[in-house]
């Protein structure tokens, strides 16, 4: 349904696949993805591309998707602060789970998600692999 | 504030195969009515939580089917809030009464979930986090669990493995005193531990379990519950909200909303945390009862685990936490926890709570979490 959406996948294809991010004019704050209102207020954001380097805040492995993910579990998932200061969420691979730390540098890779169906669309999107 | 409760009816929580979402809804309703002395027609307004209706059953209209339940022509909504849809309909509830747009209101929770696979239901549950931000990255509610438990594992090393395992060793404890609950048998830290890993550092044994149930409470306004001599009374309704994902939140080891949803409820039921007597926390996970007992100030940021190494959270201990076994034990029908929850609060002000019920109980608080905490409701109650 709407994970097999194209149109989501063309409308979100900066955050996605660019990892084009917004910082606020006023404050300075840095978003991955758009959001409503600074946390100072303000509305207005300039677009920022993230360099995709980052460390690792806390990180999982998941052993049970759900549907879509199922065929690749067990995966590895962190919380990222951005050097630009965003935090993003995001699976981590070409890693081994044991090797993970708190506080590791990571960088962003362009890996494949999962596919809709047999015949359907390969969706793409970033992940983070740890710098070695 | 004070709203009082007429009348409890819960379903039994589990696998329930020959019953759909309609019949459990009004089995509950039917219950709920027999123990307030009521008729249908003398309810004003229905609130009903429920979340996945649409993504596991394909029914969405909740409310109208609650009223049709009843041949009710009333005021029928459904209120949804994730995981925390049921104490969202029950604050609802409160606040109809509190306006004096009704007398009597019944507040039901409902949830049918074994219908599909559990692939299906990880999917649904999902949408209770942010979709772009956490679902399109392939995590789970267990995996948003996880990466709250290692953030906060890793800042307070006290609380071991172990003791994160008593969370649940407890809940299946009381579950096994409750006769409505999930599971009624209890378990040992080893079966955690040993148990399939689901989201490092969470096993199955951490993980809250998939479950039909439905719930229903009625409650009324000051003046006829003390008329129908009711014996509890709702005195502090606190809600407060955060980001849907965790990424978004300003803390990583702790549910900021929940202290905040507290604080609300505490003051207006102006009460203080060395009041409460019991509290029925949302332990969907081992580790969001850790988060729960701290933003409900039973413990200071990373010492819960005292109350855990103290037992501290059985039913005849200092600060008895889930005697209903919780959502771990006795069962976690998304719509129907938040009202489950009233409905022990009730039991053990009442002093129905048998072989669990905590000794000298005047004031609980139950604390309910939409999502990973993007929702948190805490409410107040009061035995007289």
């Amino acid at each position: 349904m709407f994970r097999e959406s194209s149109i989501i996948r063309w409308r979100n294809y900066n955050d996605r696949y660019k990892l084009i991010g917004y910082k606020c004019d006023q404050c300075g704050k840095t978003y991955f993805e758009k959001k409503g209102l600074c946390t100072c207020g303000s509305l207005t954001f300039d677009e920022i591309e993230f360099s995709g380097k980052g460390k690792i805040v806390t990180y999982t492995k998941v052993h049970s998707g759900a549907e879509a993910f199922q065929e690749q579990a067990p995966f590895c998932v962190a919380i990222i602060d951005l050097d630009e200061g965003a935090r993003i969420t995001a699976q981590l691979t070409d890693c081994d789970y044991e090797d993970l730390k708190i506080g590791m540098e990571v960088e962003a890779v362009l890996r494949k998600f999962y596919k809709s169906g047999e015949k359907g669309v390969i969706h793409y999107g970033t992940k983070f692999t740890p710098k070695f | 504030m004070k709203v009082g409760v007429l009348g409890i009816g819960i379903t039994k929580f589990g696998e329930i195969w020959d019953k759909g979402l309609r019949e459990l809804l009004l089995d509950a309703q039917l219950l709920a009515l027999k123990d307030a002395k009521i008729e249908a027609k003398q309810i004003d307004a229905l609130y009903t939580g429920n979340m996945c209706g649409d993504s596991l059953s394909g029914q969405l209209h909740v409310g109208a089917m609650a009223a049709e339940n009843l041949n009710l022509d009333k005021a029928s909504i459904r209120v949804e809030g994730a995981c925390a849809s049921g104490s969202l309909a029950l604050r609802e509830g409160v606040l109809a009464i509190e306006s004096g747009q009704a007398d009597i209101v019944m507040v039901n929770g409902v949830e049918k979930m074994t219908d599909v696979s559990t692939e299906q239901v990880t999917t649904a549950l999902m949408g209770a986090g942010d979709e772009e931000l956490e679902g399109f990255n392939g995590l789970t509610f267990p995996g948003l669990y996880a990466l709250l438990a290692k953030a906060y594992m890793t800042k307070y090393s006290k609380l071991t493995r172990d003791l994160l395992a008593e969370v649940s060793v407890k809940n299946h404890f009381h579950g096994a005193r409750n006769s409505y609950a999930q599971f009624k048998s209890e378990i040992t830290i080893d079966t955690v531990k040993n148990a399939t890993m689901v989201a490092d550092p969470l096993t199955l044994f951490d993980c809250s379990p998939i479950t039909d149930g439905a719930a229903s409470i009625i409650l009324a306004s000051e003046k006829t519950a003390k008329a129908m001599k009711s014996q509890v009374y709702i005195t502090g309704s606190g809600l407060a909200n955060d980001s849907l994902s965790l990424a978004r939140r300003s803390s990583l080891t702790s549910i900021p909303a929940g202290a905040v949803a507290a604080q609300r409820a505490y003051s207006q039921a102006k009460i203080k945390v060395d009041d409460i007597n019991f509290a029925e926390v949302h332990d969907c996970f081992s580790i969001a009862e850790i988060l729960a007992v701290e933003a409900l100030g039973l413990a200071k940021p990373g010492e819960a685990y005292k109350l855990y190494e103290n037992k501290d959270t059985y039913f005849d201990g200092a600060h008895p936490v889930n005697t209903s076994g919780g959502l771990k034990a006795c069962g976690h029908p998304i719509g129907a926890t938040g009202v489950k929850q009233a409905i022990e609060a009730v039991e053990q002000l009442r002093g129905h709570a048998k072989n669990r019920q905590v000794k000298d109980a005047k004031i609980g608080v139950t604390h309910n979490v939409g999502g990973s905490g993007a929702t948190v409701c805490v409410h107040v109650f009061k035995g007289e």
